[in-house]
């Protein structure tokens, strides 16, 4: 046995019986893709006793092509993906299909972006493929997954039919089990040596050449598709020949529908994914209540084999309702439903049929929602088309249900963690499950849930262990346990409405026990009398520190879960732990090992009860999370999201085109930094730093005129002004205490020291809860004071540049992100007039995911208008607001021009010969466009109602076409590509991290050479692709690569200059990121190190110098003066390959080095020549 | 002629020893300083202090930012790691020890009483002949008391006797108050050699950044002063062999060591700023010098003028203070 998630059992299956895997990392079926890699690092072998080849491609459609090329040429090959990445699989799948090759592609299935993205689960990816003519096979749990994959490729190699095996996206891949593993000669058996050899035989090979993949005409096309359905009649009988034979040698028995339930059941539901095991689970349950329902799990969804559904239906049933978990607009039913209609009406089987949808991106859906479906179906009349998990007051299509129906039964242990991302809780809570898992006989289960926060980020951990499997594929609503490893929590979640009676309570905090109890609000302490609770507390910070720790509290909760739930015996438990410290951090080393059983040691002689008193004391509710002056969509939509109730609002509540207001990031006050910067205006050199580098736009810059303080909060801070085109102006600045996540860039990168104390610079770190009251209030007086007129400030100079309002702020990026200060830059020089293009990736998700948005507006009401498509398709995406924008100036050109004489001509004139070169200019072409409106209004024409309508278009837009490296360098590089070849003016903005960050850090074509990523876990070893050389190769491209750690003044200057030239540009900018193993406070050190040393160069290509006779190219940093291995020291993602593979990081080291250098000279040598 | 010694009991070709530094770091350089003449190596630190921080700052690195975000539970590859811990250095002491035939000497810095003695056990099995106990900490705690501290030392001496059975060498700095006191201690609890001096990295202000800088400064020909002075002093007082180490760049320099009473001289400065083959140069002056000066062996002139060998024993303890102290007056 086993204690994994599907994600890992099904690549432990997958990679055990190919020989090829082509991967690309998408959410949630990446780990499949980096397992694979892992272990083809570790060089494990497959059944065939070889390593398989584990290959990243460009895109998804990239992997489908490797597979198929591979598959035409007779390797066992395989590829994991998810919603939009099987989309664009598609092609390749119908050409798969089409030629009878057998291979099985494994998905995490997903939701597919709509009005929104979505990371989570539902089968609308799944969906969309199902005409592509794979099999589709559908497991609904762990062990099932594991399984299936097994099932899966057997079956495609008995039938020659392709598969897609899919399982529910986070719900099951995620979702950590206890499983029976495959052993190989299990693989082997279902594997065999005369099916692979059937595959060889149908290679392709100049040894016996023939073609494949001919172009058809209208006389025989039709008919040679009419082949293949032999092979799709026998692919039902072969699958579940293939499920006997993996019975025999298993035990474990599945058939293409398996029925579970009464015999004579008169209800019905059928389904298929995770939803199943829900569904299995209550119909024990009210079978054992004297109901008599059933449930049909889809197995073998495609090909739809309609007899052995038909016979899959007990002959008692009256009714059944068949769910989809995708939703097909204006089609007559979901997929499943259509398809069992279809099986019923064409076999005349007379049955009540209704059809529902269910779990859009991971919608919970629990015993209580399939009760109300068999309620639903016990009505005379039970609705159609109905949803279930939702209120919808629009159309009316939810059925009813009672919330508080439950089945979970009592031999079944069930916790809850509430804790942060930084503290280990899941970590641990993961452990805990392999330890019960592992030690015991108990079956165990977990799954995690995380907020859309990167920093700062709230987990809870639902737990389950029992004796028997578990099938409660939905989350813990009840518990005899619940750990809040967050003082913090108390006061914002409802923590113990969970909790059963008697259960136990373990509170994370530093009070003691004896002064605990008048501390908790008084809704707390109201439920743990209420339900008799048991209430233990530890102070599990201090216990981390004093073992060495940190802020690390996964080991002292996890011995506190076990010293008091009773899971195990205490003494077994701590000797279990020790022994799984041991397994897990053996490798990592003594010092870890011994750390962590410090922690345990330590941590009993902590952990204390305490008596609940028989009357409850404190007050307070749960705190508001908006003030009152929030806008009313904040208050009714985005607050009910961020409190955690987003389940709760209406179809209603939510826009119909997924259109949100900007600017809500600053009504979210999330309170995360323990510390925060504070301003010595004393020794501030006024230089604006500080400001610049805030990954989070908390360091604000104003001046203004002394008589404006007059009224200003006692600790509000000011200085005289050292710019002297202010004189007499008082220089402020100010921290957003409640937004700052305490990342400390600022403090590292600010140039001023303190005389007295040289440790103390113009910004310091300092706690946060004693200065917060006063600090808010100084935030709040510094709002009210008018913003600089952007007139007067010199853009080009960042100490007056920083000036500009940021019109990006607060964003849930990591503390310390690499990307945001260019975002927040980009913003305050021309967000009021921007268009952003903002590819999927780490900045469309603290960019654009609910509840809140950091793009925000200025006090006209101007701000960036952001929108994300897809991943692959950014830059003409961007390309296409270009296109509209300039066919709507033209437009509006050509009205003004023909309605010249009515409009005025001098204004006319003005408008079009305005040059709007600069900010004087545009705010002018501004008030002359207002004046136009104004006059249009008078006018009663068609021309002037369109023009009016056109108007503001005269005005200069900037179109910003954002995304990371994984975007520009791999899966959008064609179109990329094309963009910067057509001329057009468009402002490209690469946050170069150098690894796909969103999804965890995996290898892009950016990803130096000798750097350990995900997908390059035996190090990179190839070089970084040169971007900006391959840009400037156009000659009409504006190329700049810049790094604002490096030279802050060369970035400001690099973006002035793309956004005025008139053509594409494109700014390469180096981005530090949680994934390079450094420390985030320093991260612009990193920068400044990776340019002197080489491995990051600073220039411009400006095609109007060349046209000017100059050199366009200007090399704008210094030679390398620091040796490279210097820098490559600073980050674990170079160190990780020292001892991972020592050999080999020393050759690579020399390779990278040279490499550097090779590259300076090559560039001197460029910028050096004659223009 | 007959250079050869004895150091720590084993027999040493010559007295001229290349200290522990990175020349000995990778095992191409051992084998160049065994073929520059090296007559043992006592090979780079292990520090364990900076292994347990290594350990440390992977741990940290790779779980950093982890278990936040369902996108991206980790940041890293689940790749097996090597060696963390004294492995990597355990594993260059067993490829030096084979490939070369001189003596090898091992040194090593501990922080807990645990890890002294296990490393210095690990060295051992790795085939290391002695362990140099490389005491490398300032004290910097204003209410420690020098008793506590010569107390740890030699509790550290004796645990680490008592765990390996191969000669243990310890080296120290200058900084006791009574220098032949902490020396005699050591001799008495069991030291099968006392290294002179341990030069430490000495901190420096950057006037530009203002902020403190720890660059390396290689050692000066005035640096061997101190070390000539004590091993004059304590030759013939203490049992333990006696090295010298600290500014020796010159055979000049090995010679004057060898007079005092040194049983072996440790280089390393001048080996790092001329290079290995450095070390022909200086044995080939000691033999010079040797011949010239008609001695038939090292043997026969070593410690000939050590304290107790010198005509006037007080110029190596009060004369030059009292010129110090002179010169010190007029100037007042």
């Amino acid at each position: 046995m086993t204690t994994i998630d599907a994600n890992e059992a099904v690549g432990d299956v997958a990679y055990r019986i190919n020989e090829v895997i082509s991967i690309y990392p998408i959410t949630p079926a990446s780990p499949m893709g980096e397992w694979s890699d892992a272990w083809m690092a570790m060089d494990k072998p497959n059944i065939w006793n070889t390593v398989p080849d584990v290959v990243e491609m460009q895109s998804e459609a990239g992997a489908a092509g490797a597979v198929h090329g591979a598959l035409q040429t007779g390797s066992l090959t395989t590829t994991f993906t998810a919603s939009q990445g099987l989309l664009l699989m598609i092609p390749n799948l119908f050409k798969i299909a089409g030629e009878l090759t057998p291979t099985v592609i494994h998905v995490a299935a997903r939701t597919v972006a709509t009005h929104a993205l979505s990371i989570f689960g539902d089968h609308s990816d799944v969906m969309a493929a199902r005409t592509t003519g794979f099999g589709m096979l559908a497991s609904s749990s762990v062990q099932e997954a594991h399984d299936f994959t097994l099932i899966s490729h057997a079956a495609s190699l008995e039938s020659s039919i392709p598969f897609i095996h899919f399982f529910d996206g986070f719900r099951t891949s995620h979702e950590i089990q206890k499983i029976e593993r495959l052993d190989d000669d299990v693989l082997h058996a279902m594997i065999t040596d005369d099916l692979v050899r059937r595959h060889r035989h149908r290679a392709l090979s100049p040894d016996r050449p023939v073609i494949r993949g001919t172009a058809q005409n209208p006389d025989v096309f039709f008919q040679a598709r009419e082949t293949v359905n032999p092979y799709y009649d026998a692919c039902a009988d072969k699958t579940e020949a293939a499920m006997d034979r993996f019975a025999e040698l298993t035990g474990r028995r599945y058939h293409p529908f398996d029925y579970h339930g009464a015999p004579d059941a008169d209800r019905v539901i059928v389904l298929m994914g995770s939803g199943a095991d829900a569904t299995h689970e209550t119909v024990d349950y009210m079978n054992g209540h004297g109901e008599k329902v059933g449930v049909i799990k889809v197995r073998l969804y495609r090909p739809f084999d309609v007899k052995r559904f038909i016979d899959s239906i007990p002959p008692s049933v009256k009714s059944i309702a068949v769910l989809d978990r995708t939703k097909e607009p204006g089609s007559a039913g979901e997929p499943l439903y259509v398809d069992c209609v279809t099986a019923l009406h064409e076999t005349g089987k007379q049955l009540r049929t209704v059809g529902g949808r269910y779990g859009l991106s991971s919608k919970e859906f629990t015993p209580a929602m399939v009760k109300g479906i068999f309620d639903n179906l016990a009505l005379e009349s039970p609705k159609n088309h109905f949803t279930v998990g939702i209120h919808d007051d629009v159309t009316h299509t939810s059925i009813d249900y009672d919330p508080s129906f439950s089945t979970e039964p009592d031999t079944v242990i069930r916790a809850l963690f509430y804790g942060l991302g930084s503290d280990g809780t899941v970590g641990a809570n993961k452990n805990t499950i392999k330890i019960i898992g592992g030690e015991t006989e108990n079956n165990a289960q977990g799954y995690f849930v995380y907020d859309s926060k990167k920093a700062g980020a709230v987990t809870v951990s639902h737990l389950r262990f029992g004796p028997d499997p578990i099938r409660s594929s939905y989350l813990v609503n009840r518990a005899s346990f619940v750990a809040c490893h967050q003082q913090v929590f108390l006061e914002t979640y409802d923590m113990l409405a969970n909790l059963d009676d008697g259960g136990t309570f373990l509170l994370n905090t530093s009070w003691s026990a004896e002064e605990v109890w008048n501390h908790l609000p008084g809704r707390v302490q109201r439920a743990l009398i209420e339900k008799k609770a048991k209430f233990y507390i530890i102070d599990g910070y201090k216990v981390a520190h004093e073992s060495g720790m940190g802020r690390r509290i996964n080991t002292v909760m996890q011995v506190c879960f076990f010293a008091i739930s009773g899971v195990l015996p205490r003494d077994e438990a701590i000797e279990k732990i020790k022994g799984a410290i041991q397994k897990t951090y053996g490798a990592k080393g003594d010092e870890i090992v011994k750390m962590n059983f410090r922690a345990v040691d330590n941590t009993l002689a902590h952990l204390h009860e305490v008596e609940i008193p028989a009357e409850a004391t404190g007050n307070g509710n749960l705190l508001g999370v908006l003030p009152d002056s929030a806008p009313e969509f904040v208050k009714n939509v985005t607050a009910p999201i961020i409190a955690g109730k987003g389940d709760d609002l209406p179809v209603s509540a939510m826009p119909c085109d997924g259109t949100f207001p900007s600017g809500t990031t600053k009504w979210e006050k999330r309170n995360i930094a323990l510390e925060i910067p504070v301003w010595d205006p004393e020794v501030c050199i006024q230089c604006a730093k500080c400001a610049i580098v805030c990954p989070h736009g908390v360091i604000r810059i104003k001046s203004c005129d002394p008589s404006f303080l007059e009224g200003a909060p006692a600790t509000f801070k000011s200085i005289d002004i050292k710019d002297k085109g202010f004189a007499g102006q008082k220089y402020l600045l100010q921290v957003a205490p409640e937004d700052c996540t305490g990342c400390g860039v600022c403090v590292d990168i600010c140039p001023a020291k303190n005389k007295k104390e040289t440790r103390l610079k113009a910004i310091n770190m300092a706690p946060q809860p004693p200065i917060r009251e006063a600090e808010k209030e100084n935030w709040e007086f510094f709002l009210t004071l008018p913003e600089v007129d952007r007139l007067a400030l010199k853009s080009n100079t960042i100490r007056q540049q920083q000036m500009q309002q940021p019109l990006f702020e607060f964003s849930g990026a990591c503390a310390g992100c690499g990307e945001t200060p260019y975002l927040k830059l980009m913003s305050q020089l021309f967000g009021d007039r921007a268009l952003i293009a903002n590819a999927t990736g780490c900045s469309s998700i603290y960019g654009g995911n609910l509840p809140t948005t950091p793009w925000t507006v200025n006090h006209e009401g101007r701000g960036p208008a952001w929108s994300n498509s897809l991943f692959e398709d950014n830059a003409e995406f961007g390309l296409g607001f270009r296109l509209s924008v300039d066919k709507q100036t033209e437009m509006a050109r050509e009205l003004v021009a023909e309605m010249a004489v009515r409009i005025g001509e001098n204004l006319a004139k003005e408008i079009l010969e305005a040059e709007q070169k600069d900010e004087a200019d545009i705010h002018e072409q501004r008030q002359r466009v207002a004046a136009l409106k104004e006059k249009l209004k008078e006018i009663d024409s068609p021309d002037a109602a369109r023009l009016l309508d056109l108007a503001d278009m005269l005005c200069r837009k900037s179109v910003w076409i954002v995304g990371g490296d994984g975007w520009a360098y791999d899966i959008g590089f064609g179109g990329l590509d094309h963009v910067l070849a057509s001329g057009r003016n468009v402002n490209i903005l690469v946050l170069d991290t150098e690894v796909y960050s969103n999804t965890g850090g995996q290898t892009s074509k950016s990803t130096p050479l000798a750097a350990v990523a995900k997908f390059s876990a035996g190090g990179k070893r190839t070089a970084k692709k040169d971007l900006g050389a391959i840009a400037m190769t156009y000659g009409n491209v504006y190329v700049a690569s810049v790094a604002m750690g490096a030279r802050d003044e060369h970035t400001l200057k690099a973006f002035i200059e793309a956004e005025r030239y008139d053509g594409p540009s494109i700014i390469i900018a180096y981005s530090q990121c949680i994934a390079h193993g450094i420390d985030m406070a320093r991260g612009m050190q990193n920068q400044k190190a990776a340019v002197q040393s080489g491995q990051w160069l600073l220039y411009r290509y400006n095609p109007e110098r060349a046209a000017a006779g100059e050199n366009p190219l200007q090399l704008d940093s210094r030679a390398p003066k620091l040796p490279l291995s210097e820098y490559l020291r600073m980050e674990n993602r170079f160190k990780m390959l020292q001892k991972s593979r020592p050999a080999d990081a020393e050759r690579l080291w020399k390779e990278i080095q040279a490499g550097v250098n090779e590259r300076w000279k090559k560039y001197e040598y460029l910028s050096r020549k004659e223009g | 002629m007959d250079l050869s010694t004895t150091y720590l009991g084993l027999k040493l070709r010559t007295p001229i020893v290349p200290s522990a530094s990175p020349l000995s770091e990778t095992l191409d350089g051992a084998k160049r300083l065994e073929d520059a003449g090296a007559s043992a190596i006592v090979l780079s630190s292990v520090f364990e202090e900076q292994l347990a921080h290594e350990q440390l700052e992977m741990e940290h690195h790779l779980t950093h930012g982890t278990e936040s975000y369902a996108e991206a539970t980790s940041y890293f590859p689940d790749t097996q790691l090597g060696d963390l811990g004294p492995e990597t250095c355990l594993d260059h002491i067993r490829k030096v020890k084979s490939a070369v035939d001189v003596p090898v000497i091992a040194s090593l810095n501990g922080t807990t009483p645990g890890g002294w003695t296990s490393f210095a056990t690990w060295m051992e099995q790795a085939g290391a002949d002695a362990v140099e106990l490389n005491l490398y900490n300032i004290p910097t705690d204003p209410d420690q008391p020098a008793e506590e501290i010569e107390k740890g030392y030699e509790e550290i001496l004796c645990a680490v006797k008592g765990a390996v059975n191969i000669p243990v060498a310890l080296k120290l700095g200058p900084f006791f108050t009574n220098m032949g006191h902490v020396a005699k201690r050591f001799d008495k609890a069991g030291a099968d050699g006392l290294v002179l001096f341990n030069r430490f990295y000495q901190p420096d202000i950057d006037l530009e950044e203002l902020e403190v800088v720890s660059n390396v400064l290689l050692s000066t020909p005035q640096a061997m002063r101190l070390p000539l002075r004590w091993i004059a002093i304590l030759s013939g007082r203490v049992e333990a062999d006696l090295a010298a180490t600290s500014g020796i760049g010159h055979s000049c320099d090995v010679i004057k060591m060898l007079l005092a009473g040194a049983k072996v001289t440790q280089v390393c400065s001048v080996l790092l700023k001329a290079g290995i083959d450095h070390l022909r140069q200086l044995e080939l002056g000691l033999v010079e010098w040797l011949e010239e000066n008609e001695y038939e062996s090292v043997e026969q002139m070593r410690g000939s003028m050590s304290q107790r060998n010198v005509a006037d024993p007080a110029a190596f303890e009060r004369a030059q203070y009292m010129k110090a102290l002179r010169t010190f007056s007029v100037m007042v």
